[in-house]
């Protein structure tokens, strides 16, 4: 039974090509990309409404993944970072400042001495994996806290050694988050995973965790946090390498 | 809400089925679960293979996906940090109209009325199902209502497969993980749910494939103009084995 004309049929074929190649057009658009990113926004409020301090979920021993993949770059080519490596990282600073009453520079046994948290957790990438490990880092509240930041302090930047075409004039990566997130339980600048020291892939010697948040915001290979009111100015002004190149800031979604 | 039958020439009937709330409801829902599927498409691009379990067994994926076609991606190319924000954008969308529309069928009885299968209904089952099968499609009378293939296929997709994307969707999210931690170790981790998330895509969209099939096959005209203008037409003196023009008339799927 022809249910519908052919000339009809190749007509509603056609509409159905054309509708789903505006499609194409419409997502490629400019302005309509600036509408749809407003949705960051109510994600971003919505959630952290709903969420407020609650705790990422945490794991057991028995859960932590064996084939635990390394996100981003995995061995930066920068000269500095190349001759801390070859030292064991004994001569690292971490450097702390900006909007902050006491700029700090802290070796690693610095901030091994720091309040400490140990947690398993779950790493979700923006790809779609996910990888759980054991992670033992610095309070980044505590840090802050002994740097004291200003009241005007909004965010703090996270700039690092590593550039992700792993080069030495790449790009270097950087993150940030808002003060709340800075000083939610779970944010740790972690030194250790698994029980040993930060493996070199995995950001060494200090990788930001960010448990409620996508991986490409926890910054591996951190060589100075920055204390700022707004990330305007840095990169290309949206908040991070991979948010500077269309990602969404609020990555908790 | 219904409106008294109108009637044309020939035997035939105008009757008043789709209301403005559904009609709005149903095309806006095709816009989102188009733009929905080809984005959450180009998402599964970025790491096109699937695991059970809390975390990802790289060595091990329950189903890869060598590439993805760019032709059934938004937008075409490689686009992961596009393809998330539109992906999210008509998420809000999906969910605030989805809620209009339950609330809608609750409260104006138009779920008892037109999708809640009677018991003589379901009896008959099996026999509505070999009728179905043969492409026969209920007339006259008959298909003043949905059919009872119909009206259980409508429930499933709507009180089933419809919140199990928004419940596997959600649990994706480490901020939703932190503000609901039921959600997960129901799911039976984060990357059970994104497979079910998967799942449930393809279910919707092999309803949505054999949905416009059947209106195809039912009468086209007949069944747009109804989920255009609200009125859909019978024959109330239904002539046995009529020429195949009239197949216009015939029942939706």
């Amino acid at each position: 039974m022809t249910a519908i004309r052919p000339d009809r049929r190749h007509l509603l074929l056609a509409g159905g090509a054309l509708a789903l190649s505006g499609c194409d057009r419409l997502v490629r658009n400019a302005e309509a990309q600036c509408t749809v990113k407003k949705a960051e926004q109510v994600s971003k409020r919505t959630q952290r409404a709903l969420a407020r301090d609650a705790l990422a979920p945490e794991y057991q021993e028995k859960d932590i993944s064996k084939d635990f993949r390394a996100n981003g770059s995995v061995d930066p080519a920068d000269a500095e970072y190349v001759a801390l490596k070859a030292n064991g990282f004994r001569d690292y600073r971490l450097i702390v400042d900006g909007l902050v009453e006491t700029p700090l520079a802290l070796s690693l046994t610095d901030l091994r001495r720091m309040p400490s948290r140990t947690q398993i957790t779950k790493h979700d990438c923006v790809e779609g994996w996910t990888s759980i490990g054991k992670w033992k880092g610095a309070r980044l509240s505590a840090v802050l806290d002994r740097a004291r930041l200003k009241p005007e302090a909004k965010y703090v930047v996270f700039h690092c050694f590593d550039a992700l075409d792993q080069t030495e004039e790449g790009d270097r990566y950087y993150e940030s988050i808002d003060i709340p997130e800075a000083y939610h339980e779970q944010s740790i600048l972690a030194y250790e995973m698994n029980d040993e020291i930060l493996p070199i892939k995995h950001g060494a010697p200090i990788r930001l965790r960010l448990e409620r948040q996508l991986g490409y915001k926890m910054a591996k290979y951190i060589k100075r946090i920055e204390a700022v009111e707004s990330f305007a100015h840095i990169g290309r002004g949206k908040g991070g390498y991979w948010e500077d190149r269309g990602y969404e800031w609020y990555a908790g979604i | 809400m219904t409106r008294p039958d109108r009637p044309l020439a020939l035997g035939r009937l105008e009757i008043w089925r789709h209301p403005l709330p559904v009609r709005v409801t149903h095309w806006v829902n095709v816009i989102c679960l188009v733009f929905l599927l080809m984005t959450g498409l180009q998402i599964l691009r970025a790491h096109p293979h699937l695991y059970w379990g809390l975390a990802s067994t790289f060595d091990d994926p329950w189903l890869s996906f060598g590439s993805i076609p760019g032709w059934l991606t938004l937008p075409g190319y490689r686009d992961l940090a596009t393809g998330r924000n539109w992906h999210f954008f008509f998420a809000w969308i999906f969910v605030a109209n989805g809620m209009i529309y339950l609330l809608y069928i609750l409260f104006s009885g138009r779920l008892a009325r037109m999708l809640e299968p009677s018991r003589a209904e379901l009896a008959h089952l099996p026999d509505s199902v070999v009728e179905h099968a043969r492409l026969k499609f209920p007339e006259g009378e008959a298909a003043r209502t949905y059919n009872v293939i119909q009206k259980l296929t409508y429930l499933i997709v709507l009180l089933i497969l419809l919140p199990m994307m928004l419940v596997t969707g959600l649990a994706m999210s480490p901020t939703m993980n932190a503000a609901i931690p039921e959600l997960l170790p129901i799911l039976g981790g984060r990357q059970s749910a994104r497979t079910l998330h998967f799942i449930a895509a393809m279910g919707i969209t092999t309803f949505a494939v054999v949905h416009v099939l059947l209106v195809f096959l039912s009468g086209p005209v007949n069944n747009l103009r109804a989920m255009i203008t609200g009125w859909y037409v019978i024959r109330t003196d239904p002539e046995p084995e009529t020429e195949e023009e009239t197949s216009d008339d015939r029942d939706p799927s």
